[in-house]
């Protein structure tokens, strides 16, 4: 008796060969599927936003009138709130990182502080919102300012920060510190000269990212009361403020269709900002990325 | 040289001292962050279970906090069955085409297609909400609306649902596929070997191999969906109800604390503490989906 019955095996194996086929034009399908609605996503706003799109839109501010109005109130109120953002959780996040990293033991505080960052990092943002009105806005007095609105980012992004900035310095090979430990360097000097500057282009990278999700992040700053209609740069960081996607919000919830036009216009202007700061991510992580 | 780093000595050793400290106190911000989310979601929902009981809160299905003082409703099972709606909407999206996305990347694909489609992939998870939420009303609404029969409202809760569902495919892809490219060439190779053909391989080997990381991407993008602000909020509506009819207007969790916090309502009245009920609600359900997550990829890991 044969041990394989072949005609057997070769009925099957049309069907075996045709399944294969079908998942892989399911799969291939799929794939397309996602990326059919990014260039739709893509083309709707370009056909929609594009006639709008003109320098007066980006100078002039908020109006009640589409034709009049424009981002500047929201564009330089989202540079001002990274301006306190970027700092902050640049500092705090690069810290904890190198903390953890370089000073921490191994033992139960350490587990802990990780755990406490990647549990964070799924906090829905707008419970940061929550967390911004009751302590930065109430607690401590700062109304709806832009430093309100900068601090809550920052503790927002701040889990994405350190994350990235432990993979950077991780990827700093032991010999190289054990060099300039041999070179009589202390800890600390080994960290500021060699470490860090080793790190920095991951760090930089993962810290652009984050900022780039914060300057389309809404909820968090709706809930502290940014002002949805303002006619007005902020002149410090006490400041109220609104930011670009708060000013898209209120002109998407509007009933008119013009409305969603210049909205359709400012997305416009949001995507190019993003795309800009991703491209130097990627040109940072391209250009400063080194191997040992 | 010697002689200057020996008066730099003392100097230096202060800060040998002083720096980790520093950086200590960095770490322990975020400790401090979770602290103050818990504190300030526990304090503000207790002053809000002082005024409204706890057994209506969960046990009442109706929620009409703008009512006056003594019609008002505070029955969060409205606001959890629109949130639920969306997500299970979301998932039913999310998770074949994620999921087909990432078998294809990771073994059909070449790796020279699979480089330029991942990073097309990432442009999608890097759009924001707010953006989806302008397409989910302006393009997908209407196009559902010429699609079902019989129409649908403006604001519903297929529509934010299909987005959200689009907005997590590249998270559940790009994990599921992280997973799935860490089972060992070695094994596809075996049951190739044996005559498997790839659907084979993937279906009975790679895919049952990887199940912990595939799983623990699904948990977290229904984590994602619950907390999901923006999209619910543009598409969804604002009318909060227990009855599952996905072409009538929703009301979730996270867009009734924009709701509140966009109108004028004053600071210390029951509507203003009601978010923080609601918002310890939302942190309970995702603080769940996240521990189950990491509980999963951690205890049904398999190595090899």
């Amino acid at each position: 008796m044969p041990l394989i019955n072949k005609e057997s095996v070769k009925k099957r194996m049309g069907s075996r060969i045709a399944a294969n086929g079908f998942a892989k034009f399911l799969f291939v399908l799929a794939t397309c599927f996602s990326l059919l609605v990014l260039g739709v996503l893509i083309y709707r706003i370009l056909s929609e936003g594009l006639p709008y799109l003109s320098l007066d839109f980006i100078t002039n501010f908020a109006s009640r009138m589409p034709e009049r109005a424009g981002i500047w109130a929201a564009l330089l109120g989202t540079i001002w709130v990274m301006a306190v953002t970027a700092p902050v959780s640049f500092i705090l996040g690069v810290g904890t990182a190198i903390y953890l990293e370089e000073y921490a033991k191994k033992n139960a505080f350490t587990k802990f502080v990780q755990i406490n960052i990647s549990n964070l990092a799924g906090v829905p943002s707008i419970v940061f919102g929550l967390l911004g009105l009751t302590i930065f806005v109430r607690l401590l007095g700062l109304g709806s300012s832009v430093l309100a609105g900068g601090l809550t980012m920052s503790l927002l992004i701040l889990p994405v920060i350190v994350v990235a900035s432990q993979e950077a310095i991780r990827t700093v090979p032991r010999e190289i510190r054990e060099a300039s430990f041999g070179m009589g360097a202390t800890k600390w000097q080994t960290i500021r000269r060699i470490v860090f500057p080793a790190a920095l282009p991951g760090i930089l990278t993962g810290t652009i990212l984050a900022l780039s999700r914060a300057v389309g992040e809404t909820a968090p700053l709706l809930v502290l009361g940014a002002l949805a209609y303002v006619a007005f740069v902020p002149e410090n960081i006490f400041s109220q403020f609104t930011v670009l996607p708060i000013q898209l919000y209120n002109w998407t919830s509007r009933p008119q269709e013009e409305f969603h036009m210049i909205a359709a216009s400012g997305i416009i202007i949001l995507l190019i900002i993003l795309l800009i700061m991703n491209s130097i991510a990627v040109l940072i992580r391209n250009k400063f990325h080194k191997r040992f | 040289m010697i002689q200057e780093n020996k008066s730099s000595r003392s100097q230096s050793a202060v800060m040998e001292k002083v720096v980790p400290k520093l950086f200590l106190i960095c770490a322990i911000i975020s400790i401090f962050t979770t602290i103050g989310i818990v504190f300030t979601l526990l304090t503000e929902t207790f002053t809000f279970f002082n005024r409204i009981s706890i057994v209506e809160f969960f046990t009442n299905t109706r929620w009409f906090p703008f009512a006056s003082d003594e019609n008002a409703d505070f029955g969060i099972i409205a606001l959890i069955m629109g949130t639920l709606t969306v997500t299970a909407i979301a998932m039913v999206v999310a998770i074949p085409i994620g999921l087909a996305a990432a078998i294809y990347l990771s073994e059909y694909a070449s790796a020279k297609t699979r480089k330029i489609i991942k990073p097309i992939l990432e442009v999608l998870a890097g759009i924001p909400t707010i953006v989806y939420g302008f397409f989910a009303l302006t393009f997908v609404t209407p196009l559902l609306d010429k699609i079902i029969p019989g129409g649908i409202s403006i604001f519903n809760a297929l529509s934010p649902g299909i987005v959200v569902g689009i907005m997590i495919i590249p998270m559940i892809a790009s994990l599921s596929e992280d997973a799935m490219n860490a089972v060992p060439n070695s094994m596809r190779e075996g049951a190739l070997a044996l005559g498997a053909t790839r659907f084979e391989v993937a279906m009975k080997v790679v895919l049952p191999a990887a199940l912990s990381g595939v799983i623990a991407s699904f948990v977290l993008g229904i984590s994602r969906a619950i907390g999901e602000t923006m999209i619910v909020t543009i598409a969804g509506g604002s009318r909060p109800t227990a009855d599952i009819n996905l072409t009538e207007s929703i009301q979730t969790m996270t867009a009734y604390i924009v709701q509140v916090s966009q109108g004028d309502t004053g600071y210390g009245t029951t509507i203003y503490y009601s978010i923080y009920a609601v918002g310890m609600t939302l942190f309970v359900f995702t603080l769940i989906m996240n521990l189950l997550a990491q509980f999963i990829s951690r205890k049904f890991r398999e190595e090899y």
